[in-house]
């Protein structure tokens, strides 16, 4: 037993903290705004130009001068703004944004992360991964813990080209939650049904007490 | 000073010459200057440099300039939806230089406003700072980027005064502002051209000192990610 999808997004809608700026990336973190514990209440910004992002819009309502920055079309709420994308990376770059969540392909124990490019094979880009990393307060990350051939994806260095180097703060996996600390890996929480052995026996990096 | 055009192409007429920079607004499909895309292509202009965030689809955006191989080289920080793009690239055909998003937008911005270079935190430590200056402030690390000086800029407004004071609307902003101001000339299509007056000054995003020719068209706004909720 492990986490699915939906527990991932949703063991990391519990790092949301009330009245922040929050970064969603793509995949995994998606899902995260439908498990927003209750009381919580976060401004979601989207990269391409705007704070407060509302859900996707009813069929028939679609805008196509509204998007996110998956390029899918969205929704505005009632304290939305908007803004040019020099703007956008400012407030990231000037550390305004609380917390990034975002998935990736790799990360290593003294949370380098590689989340953007498998060389010879997928040359899509960084889009605004490696700004965010450098930019915001906090980076949490949630990943599968292991490849489909079995193999850890939580390592001691990482093999692909980087997005950033030491800024990973935490790793929800499919396993559990682990934070980055001085030495290694320390084991936060483990998912249900799931035993420490099991955990350790899937991770490559260096796990400290 | 008349800043109007009755087409894309009169707009550009004059301007475009082979090898050319050319910084363009738009996020995916959303906010791209598609009228002067579509005259850039017609003009048969080639060996161009674009700066911009991304390019296209394979029949939309740039995309429709790769297929004419009008293209030499991309300055983007994403190019993930455009196969023609990965084969031209793969090939060796196109030359590729990978900009993080932000500093893609601040490297813009920058230029606009006469400032040759900048430090930033994004990418120490990654292939993007290989080749660059280094330099620490207050014991952080921070790589030299350039500021982005084009030949020309095109971009796309909602809507514009004839004098180019213009508007964005929604997340169709993205680079526009930006693409715009680090253009020795600035070409902007609009949905519609007002007379000066009928926009609120303190409701300009973009004053028309950055916008030096005008086109007023129809656009097609094609949606990448059509996504919905259930009513």
């Amino acid at each position: 037993m492990a986490w699915d999808r939906n527990q991932m997004a949703a063991r990391a809608a519990r790092e949301l903290e009330d009245g922040t700026y929050v970064n969603l990336g793509i995949g995994i973190p998606t899902l995260v705004p439908n498990f927003i514990p209750e009381g919580v209440t976060v401004t979601l910004q989207s990269e391409n130009g705007m704070l407060g992002m509302g859900p996707f819009p009813v069929a028939g309502t679609e805008d196509p001068d509204l998007i996110n920055a998956g390029k899918q079309t969205i929704t505005e709420v009632p304290q939305t703004s908007y803004f040019d994308s020099a703007l956008s990376f400012g407030m990231i770059r000037g550390g305004k944004i609380a917390m990034a969540i975002l998935g990736a392909m790799e990360v290593a124990e003294n949370g380098d992360l590689a989340n953007w490019m498998i060389p010879g094979k997928l040359v899509k880009g960084m889009g605004g991964a490696m700004d965010l990393v450098a930019g915001v307060g906090r980076v949490v990350v949630v990943m599968d813990h292991t490849n489909k051939h079995g193999e850890s994806k939580v390592l001691k260095s990482c093999t692909l080209p980087l997005t950033g180097t030491g800024v990973v703060n935490r790793i929800i996996s499919n396993l559990g939650v682990l934070d980055v600390v001085d030495g290694g890996l320390k084991i936060v929480e483990l998912a249900e049904g799931v035993t420490e052995d099991e955990l350790r026996a899937a991770t490559e990096a260096t796990i400290v007490n | 000073m008349k800043k109007v055009y009755g087409s894309a192409a009169e707009a550009l007429d004059g301007i475009l010459r082979d090898g050319m920079l050319i910084a363009a607004g738009g996020f995916g499909l959303c906010g791209i200057p598609e009228l002067l895309l579509a005259a850039i292509r017609d003009s048969g202009v080639k060996d161009l440099t674009f700066a911009s965030n991304n390019a296209g689809v394979d029949d939309f955006g740039i995309g429709i300039l790769l297929q004419t191989r009008q293209v030499r080289k991309m300055m983007s920080s994403y190019v993930g939806e455009n196969a023609e793009f990965m084969r031209q690239y793969l090939s060796g055909e196109l030359e590729l230089e990978f900009n993080p998003q932000g500093t893609l937008a601040e490297r813009m911005r920058a230029g606009g406003c006469g400032i040759p270079g900048f430090y930033t935190k994004t990418g120490v430590g990654t292939q993007v700072a290989e080749g660059k200056e280094h330099k620490d402030f207050n014991g952080e690390t921070y790589i030299l980027e350039r500021g982005i000086f084009a030949d020309l800029s095109i971009v796309k407004a909602w809507k514009a005064d004839t004098t180019g004071n213009a508007i964005f609307r929604k997340t169709a902003r993205n680079f526009n502002p930006p693409a715009a101001m680090c253009g020795k000339i600035c070409i902007m299509e609009v949905e519609e051209i007002v007379q000066p007056g009928e926009l609120d000054p303190d409701t300009i995003h973009l004053p028309g000192i950055y916008v030096h020719r005008l086109v007023q068209g129809t656009h097609e706004k094609r949606i990448e990610q059509r996504t919905v909720r259930a009513a």
